[in-house]
């Protein structure tokens, strides 16, 4: 049962905050809501009268709009055919629509041109189109599912203009998030759920970040909080001048990166997601070959070098997308933590797999990592986000890495699981690893790096030390509002 | 796989069995709206067979079995060989021509044979390899065209190789020696004729397949590409290499499915070789789930419905192609039944891991934060 007893009201007019870790049951909250999946019991009212929801069609008709977590546009399409995809019957696909898409955009201040290709446009226009297309289809009421997580915070508070002026049209916004700062500053009530139970609702002004987290917790707040540094000059990973040239005549996705990683460092990359982080990764991982540029691992150059062989030497690796790289979403658990180290003991006794080695490592895992699950032999897509993330960190330590790539360890897993994967890296580090964290928490990259990079346009535009840098910094250095390359060490 | 549950069994065994009486019922509707006898047809094709016919349909099932297996490999990683077909053809004339030859002694005759036949089939197979990782082609649509152009080759090269025989206007192969011909087995108590004794090979393959799937490390990229092909290459399996090597097995074992028939029967290959093979085996991989097991016993149905339906039109006045009906109806129920029965399965789960979940945390309410 994800969800059992949830019951809040939602006053007309307000923007609504509804927080909790992953796994308290958001997300099912939000899919009954949006008529995705249907309550065992319960009702929803909206204006005093019951509505059933079977369907998202439903939801629409009852003016209930969605803006996802991972924006739903096609790239290729402009703003206007994105829009009208589905709702050709509203205003047709041609100048009325136009016009409406428009007219909204006036009302709104959503600064939305119709008539641009999505593919030109930053993640910021692309969430106000996905709210556009929401508000086009006669939504009174906008659930917002996590909209800060893929901005920089300069966008977070357009957004939170945007939501400001949704609400004083007389529109509903319910917000979902678990950055509770965010939630704070913006929302008009909070509901805080916890495994699956509405805990309380509270009005801002009355609590603090504090306060807040631990009612989503129901304990104590956990912060990422570098110790004294272990930066030895001991160099574990070094890239030189790695470039790596766009399709056709565009521009570098990587243009001349160069990165010198020590044992126990945690080097944190800062940017926008889609200036190179994830390529970066890749290159480093041996699954995209670069334009030009060296990788060394210690004194070995592991340029030529496969994936396999480079995980096999030590590089740990914990991908961005879990489900798509870094899981097998229909096998077991414990096969799962074969995945990745199909070569390695004790997984393996040469050619043959171990299942017996692999079952009782897993077990181990399961147990030292904390990973709630009733067996080993479930699959890994009956897991919470938090849990696979456990398993995919235990996993990666087990083989006495040297080197780290974390990219984003820890988005849309739950506190808990969070400041178990930030301490099982602050370990790696006092360990003599060398970490190279990606990430797009800001507060997370402050916390945990010694030494923070920001890429923008596959260049590294800036250094910064962590202990004296603001998230406002980083967040104009990320969007090159702060002009040229900025030092502040 | 993971471990044996009854709800697993229980949910393995559901598809095919609603697949079998949604073909019954369609089927019998068919007749009925056609006027056809129903009840007839049905007594005919469910009656027990003789064993002469068991003889046949254990026979028929091991050239069915073979053909599924070389499509199952692919399928395991998500790699649609529809090409066995063309392969097998490729392989057994390249088979028979080497084997009429007569170079090696008796059974090292048949040793070899299937060796050339697996290089052939193999060769045949890499053609749309090479096709896929080089250029981007589907592989469904290369190993289509493959199969065409297989047809022409083997029909032009027959015609270069072939001997006539006496008394026919049917063209073929130059025979095999008797000492290299395989009388068969008599395992089937009270019938005249045998099984063919490459059902032993058939058995092999399953055993191997079985093997090497589910117990290596190659089984496990395999499965792990099939899965999910981008954690696949995260996790360092070489995505080109595995479709070049799959491909060429598969191809390979596609080259054994004429190896029964030419040892056991034909002797030769000519016009009148069994066709469409291939084709069957994609159907019965399909409804045997790629499992070792499964695909027997879906090999054995099928065959089974062929055999029982050569008395269709004697009995019941009723064409056998009928048949026909009854396997699609049954491959469309069982693909939709598949389908329907895994998302079941996959939210059972879920429900299942988060009730015992729930259960344990009221037990021992300890809060995961209290770490930091």
């Amino acid at each position: 049962m994800a969800n059992k007893d949830i019951g809040f009201k939602v006053r007309k007019g307000t923007v609504h905050a509804i927080v909790g870790e992953n796994g308290a049951g958001k997300s099912t909250l939000m899919k009954i809501l949006y008529g995705v999946q249907r309550p065992d019991e319960g009702t929803i009212s909206i204006d005093g009268h019951e509505v059933h929801l079977h369907s998202p069609s439903d939801a629409i008709a009852e003016g209930i709009g969605m803006v996802f977590q991972h924006f739903q546009l096609a790239d290729n399409f402009t703003v206007l055919e994105n829009v009208v995809l589905g709702a050709e019957k509203l205003h047709g696909i041609g100048e009325g629509a136009r016009a409406e898409i428009r007219r909204i955009s006036d009302d709104y201040g959503l600064d939305i041109e119709p008539d641009a290709l999505v593919a030109d446009l930053g993640v910021g226009a692309r969430q106000r189109i996905e709210i556009l297309k929401v508000l086009y289809r006669g939504a009174k009421i906008i659930i917002l599912d996590e909209p800060t997580a893929v901005l920089v915070p300069q966008e977070v508070d357009e957004l939170f203009d945007n939501l400001r002026e949704l609400k004083s049209e007389g529109l509903t916004v319910l917000f979902i998030s678990h950055k509770l700062d965010e939630v704070l500053s913006v929302a008009d009530s909070i509901t805080v759920i916890r495994r699956g139970t509405t805990v309380d609702t509270v009005d801002p002004s009355s609590v603090n970040a504090r306060q807040l987290a631990e009612l989503m917790v129901g304990a104590e707040l956990p912060t990422p909080q570098t110790e004294e540094s272990t930066v030895t000059d001991r160099v574990v990973l070094r890239i030189e001048d790695i470039v790596l040239s766009g399709a056709g005549d565009s521009r570098n996705v990587l243009d001349g990166i160069s990165l010198t990683i020590h044992a126990g460092e945690v080097l944190g990359i800062a940017g926008v997601e889609g200036n190179g982080q994830a390529e970066l990764v890749e290159v480093i991982m041996g699954m995209r070959e670069p334009t030009s540029g060296l990788v060394f691992l210690g004194d070995t150059d592991i340029s030529d070098w496969r994936t396999r062989e480079i995980r096999e030497a030590g590089v740990a690796y914990i991908p961005e997308d879990r489900q798509r790289h870094a899981l097998l979403l229909e096998a077991p658990l414990w096969e799962n933590r074969i995945l990745g180290h199909q070569t390695e003991e004790p997984n393996v006794r040469g050619f043959i797999i171990n299942a017996a080695g692999a079952k009782a490592d897993t077990e181990r895992i399961v147990k030292e990592y904390d990973v709630r699950t009733p067996s080993i032999n479930v699959k890994a897509g009956s897991l919470s986000g938090g849990n696979q993330q456990k398993l995919i960190v235990g996993r990666e330590m087990s083989h006495q890495p040297k080197v780290l790539v974390a990219a984003h360890p820890t988005r849309g897993v739950d506190v808990g699981a969070q400041s178990s994967i930030w301490d099982i890296i602050r370990q790696a580090r006092r360990d003599g690893l060398a970490v190279l964290l990606i990430s797009a928490d800001l507060e997370e990259l402050i916390g945990l790096s010694d030494t923070i990079e920001v890429i923008l346009r596959g260049r590294l535009t800036g250094t910064f030390d962590p202990d004296t840098v603001t998230a406002e910094d980083l967040g104009a250095a990320m969007t090159g509002a702060a002009g040229s390359a900025e030092e502040t060490r | 796989m993971s471990t044996f549950s009854p709800r697993k069994l229980l949910l393995a065994v559901a598809a095919p069995l609603l697949a079998l009486v949604v073909a019954f019922l369609v089927t019998s509707a068919i007749l009925l709206l056609l006027g056809d006898p129903v009840v007839e047809v049905w007594q005919t094709i469910l009656s027990w067979p003789k064993p002469r016919q068991l003889v046949q349909i254990v026979n028929g099932a091991t050239v069915y079995y073979l053909s599924a297996v070389a499509v199952a490999v692919g399928f395991r990683m998500n790699l649609f060989n529809i090409g066995v077909d063309g392969q097998y053809r490729v392989a057994v004339f390249a088979g028979a021509a080497f084997a009429g030859q007569a170079w090696f002694p008796g059974p090292l005759n048949v040793l070899l044979t299937i060796v050339v036949a697996m290089v052939a089939g193999g060769f045949w197979a890499s053609i749309a390899a090479y096709l896929k990782i080089r250029r981007g082609i589907s592989e469904v649509i290369s190993t289509i065209m493959l199969n065409a152009i297989a047809t022409g080759v083997v029909q032009w090269l027959l015609l270069k190789v072939a001997v006539k025989q006496q008394g026919s206007n049917t063209i073929s192969t130059k025979p095999i020696p008797e000492s290299s011909q395989l009388s068969g087995l008599g395992l089937i108590p009270g019938a005249t004729n045998k099984v063919y004794t490459l059902i032993l090979l058939a058995v092999l393959v399953g055993a191997l397949y079985w093997f090497v799937i589910n117990k290596t490390r190659f089984g496990f990229d395999l499965r792990a590409t099939g899965r999910s092909e981008s954690a696949a290459i995260a996790s360092g399996v070489k995505v080109p290499r595995m479709i070049v090597t799959t491909m060429i097995a598969s191809g390979a074992l596609a080259g054994l499915i004429g190896m029964p028939l030419l040892f056991g029967q034909d002797h030769s290959y000519g016009t009148t070789f069994q066709a469409g093979l291939g084709f069957a085996g994609i159907g019965i991989a399909l409804l045997g789930r790629n499992h070792p097991l499964g695909i027997a016993a879906a090999a054995l149905l099928w065959s089974f419905l062929d055999v029982q339906s050569n008395a269709l039109q004697i009995r019941a006045g009723v064409a056998s192609e009928v048949v026909f009906i009854i396997q699609g109806v049954i491959l469309f129920a069982v693909v939709i039944a598949y389908e329907l029965i895994r998302r079941a399965d996959v939210r059972l789960e879920q429900q299942r891991v988060a009730r015992e979940l729930a259960a344990t945390r009221s037990d021992a309410p300890t809060p995961e934060g209290a770490t930091a």
